[in-house]
């Protein structure tokens, strides 16, 4: 039995991530908790909205009610990178060579390492941002679909069209496929064709009975986790046409307590199921085995976070109650 | 399936506010800023504008209709108001209510269906009333060019017809009358510079079932001779058989009255006239009499959305009759009243 170190802290913990073996926990107060050695806090924001790790260097972006968008460094220093007076800033993405999206009301800004902004103006609200892995690419969700801008260029945007409203999107890792959140209980997919010209392919995938609110991808692409039920839904993205035509894998199921985070391992196509009364499961893809992680708390799982190696998982809950599981013990 | 919330917090309410530009609601709204009534209030709002309190509870949201995908024109919801309430209620502990104020052309429906299509908000969140501001000057005008003053008033559960001072009393009597013609359920009060006690536009629980036609013991008894006036009526008596002529109304309700309900039919023809008429249907409450039921039980809907529930017992002496009101465009009364008739145990 993996052994759970425990970190209660006052209030709904938005996000946690690892910046080394260091968890950093994001308070929607404002505050950033980090276990090193002990307890530390850093003061960020009046109000935090949104908390991502930099996958291109060691440090958090967040976004706040301050309408500020930071930097916080492994050593929990904090660089203020745009400012927005009154402004919500719920949405953000970290893009390669120090580039860093947010976006408010129908305007999406991307600030580059030298404090340049490019701004993308949708027509709708901008809901959802995200990097591509291959060049300086940024999709912004919104309604009825998504435009996929070239920041360093003045090419047309490319709209990838889908009624409804879309609140959230993701990259695969390889590039080749598109997926959004939408306000209906659903997911939609796009596969990204190289060839210019050519209509991208719709994915519909259906049948949740809530809100998909976290996604994760395997370690090299090949499933794409979301939470949305009472169980984690895992569809297939081995194949060149992704998972149409194929049916997803229920993983963790529980009688009628909700998946509300999930995340893979970083090496091995392990998931990691946080559920709304605050259990966390892992489970094996292989062979759908299943392992208790965490007891029900006080409160649902928001987000969790492996350790680069993959022996520590942290999780952080609505109702405070964070901790770090130690897999390895 | 998510009912298993270990975390669960009494449900804060929201008021909606709407009304014309110039109608009053950054006053009102000031007031209830800043007035000390000791409750802290979140405000949405669509521009800061002129609200000259500086509240970091004051969220500036562009309004975001969405139109769901399920095929119905009229389950609309309001995109913004998702987000925003979901990054208020992360720290709920700040406010003891939200105010969402909308522009002046708003359609107030997609902000209340929010309240109840949005399994996030709901779950958290419960509309408590909207309520609806009208400009005693402008509102025959705003009548004439547009369809959303009609809309709000329609649809409001309080309406406070403002600027009452630059107004005759023959005027104002007018503007009485149109405010009940288009509503007849709402609570109407006559205020200038918005100086209503503003615990007649907070915390009303209109749409909760269990209060909403408790707090309002002369529900639908307003156009009937019968009605004999306590000491807690507020309404104003003067004649209605001597409306004004009204002129640029398109809304109408329709009030059904019978005796006893057979629920077998009762149901099947409430969901059928909502499902086929709901985009006409922009309001509507009632109190059901059930035969052979000890208890009352209450129903009410916005457009296709309908809900209902037993709410209490009858009382000793209380005539067991059931009364209706939808307030909407293109109803057929005698249709309406019909196919009401013939769900009466009786019939």
């Amino acid at each position: 039995m993996p052994t759970v170190a425990p970190f209660d802290l006052d209030g709904h913990i938005l996000a946690v991530e690892f910046l080394g073996d260091t968890p950093f926990f994001a308070n929607a107060a404002g505050t950033i908790h980090r276990l090193d050695g002990g307890e530390k806090v850093t003061e960020a924001h009046q109000g935090m909205l949104s908390c991502i790790r930099d996958p291109y260097s060691e440090s958090l972006i967040s976004g706040g009610e301050d309408g500020k968008v930071l930097r916080i460094g492994a050593d929990a220093g904090v660089t203020e990178l745009a400012n927005a007076p009154r402004k919500w800033i719920s949405q953000l993405a970290a893009g390669p060579q120090g580039a860093v999206a947010y976006s408010y009301g129908k305007s999406a800004l991307v600030r580059l390492a030298d404090g340049t902004t490019k701004e993308f103006t949708e027509e709708r609200t901008v809901e959802g941002l995200a990097f591509a892995p291959k060049g300086m690419r940024i999709a912004a969700a919104r309604y009825n679909g998504v435009s996929l801008h070239w920041v360093g260029t003045a090419a047309k945007p490319v709209d990838l069209e889908w009624k409804g409203a879309h609140t959230g999107v993701t990259f695969s890792p390889d590039g080749n496929f598109l997926v959004t959140t939408m306000q209906e209980n659903a997911l939609h997919g796009w596969k990204l064709d190289s060839k210019a010209g050519a209509e991208a392919r719709h994915m519909r995938m259906t049948g949740y009975p809530a809100k998909v609110k976290s996604l994760s991808w395997s370690a090299k692409g090949k499933w794409l986790a979301s939470s949305g039920a009472p169980a984690a839904i895992v569809w297939p993205f081995q194949g060149k046409d992704g998972p149409m035509g194929k049916a997803p894998l229920e993983l963790g199921t529980r009688a009628n307590i909700m998946a509300t985070s999930v995340k893979f391992h970083p090496v091995e196509d392990i998931l990691a199921i946080g559920f709304i009364d605050g259990m966390i499961l892992a489970v094996r893809i292989a062979d759908s085995k299943e392992a208790l992680l965490r007891r029900p708390g006080k409160g649902a799982i928001t987000s969790m976070s492996w350790s680069k190696n993959g022996k520590l998982l942290a999780f952080a809950s609505e109702a405070g109650d964070c901790g770090v599981v130690d897999i390895a013990a | 399936m998510t009912d298993a919330i270990p975390t669960q917090q009494k449900p804060i309410p929201v008021t909606v506010l709407t009304g014309y530009l110039g109608a009053g609601k950054t006053t009102l709204l000031n007031r209830i800023l800043s007035e000390n009534h000791g409750k802290k209030y979140a405000v949405i709002v669509n521009e800061f504008g002129e609200i000259g309190i500086d509240n970091d509870l004051i969220v500036e949201s562009d309004e975001e209709i969405y139109e769901m995908n399920n095929g119905c024109v009229c389950c609309t919801v309001r995109g913004d108001l998702i987000r925003v309430v979901e990054g208020l209620m992360r720290r709920p502990g700040r406010f003891d209510g939200i105010i969402v104020e909308t522009t002046g052309l708003a359609d107030p429906v997609p902000v209340a269906q929010t309240f109840f299509m949005d399994d996030d908000v709901r779950a958290k969140t419960e509309l408590d009333a909207v309520v609806a501001l009208v400009d005693a000057k402008h509102l025959p005008l705003r009548l004439k060019d547009s369809r959303e003053a009609e809309d709000q008033i329609a649809f409001a559960d309080v309406v406070l017809i403002n600027k009452t001072d630059l107004v005759t009393p023959e005027e104002l009597a007018q503007i009485e009358d149109i405010v009940h013609a288009i509503n007849p359920s709402a609570r109407v009060y006559k205020t200038s510079r918005s100086g209503v006690d503003l615990a007649r536009v907070l915390d009303q629980g209109a749409f909760n079932l269990e209060r909403a036609l408790e707090n309002d013991p002369h529900f639908l008894d307003h156009d009937h001779d019968d009605h004999v006036c306590g000491p807690d009526c507020d309404h104003d008596h003067h004649h209605h058989g001597a409306m004004s002529p009204i002129h640029d109304v398109t809304v109408q309700s329709v009030s059904l009255r019978g005796g006893e309900m057979n629920p077998e039919r009762f149901f099947p023809w409430i969901q059928k006239i909502t499902q086929t008429q709901g985009p006409n249907i922009l309001r509507l409450k009632g109190i059901i009499a059930f035969k052979d039921d000890p208890e009352r039980y209450v129903v009410q809907g916005v457009h296709m959305i309908i809900e209902g529930d037993h709410q209490r017992p009858w009382k000793d002496g209380e005539k067991h009759e059931t009364r209706l009101v939808f307030i909407g465009r293109e109803l057929d009364h005698d249709k309406l009243e019909a196919s009401f008739k013939a769900c009466e145990a009786a019939a």
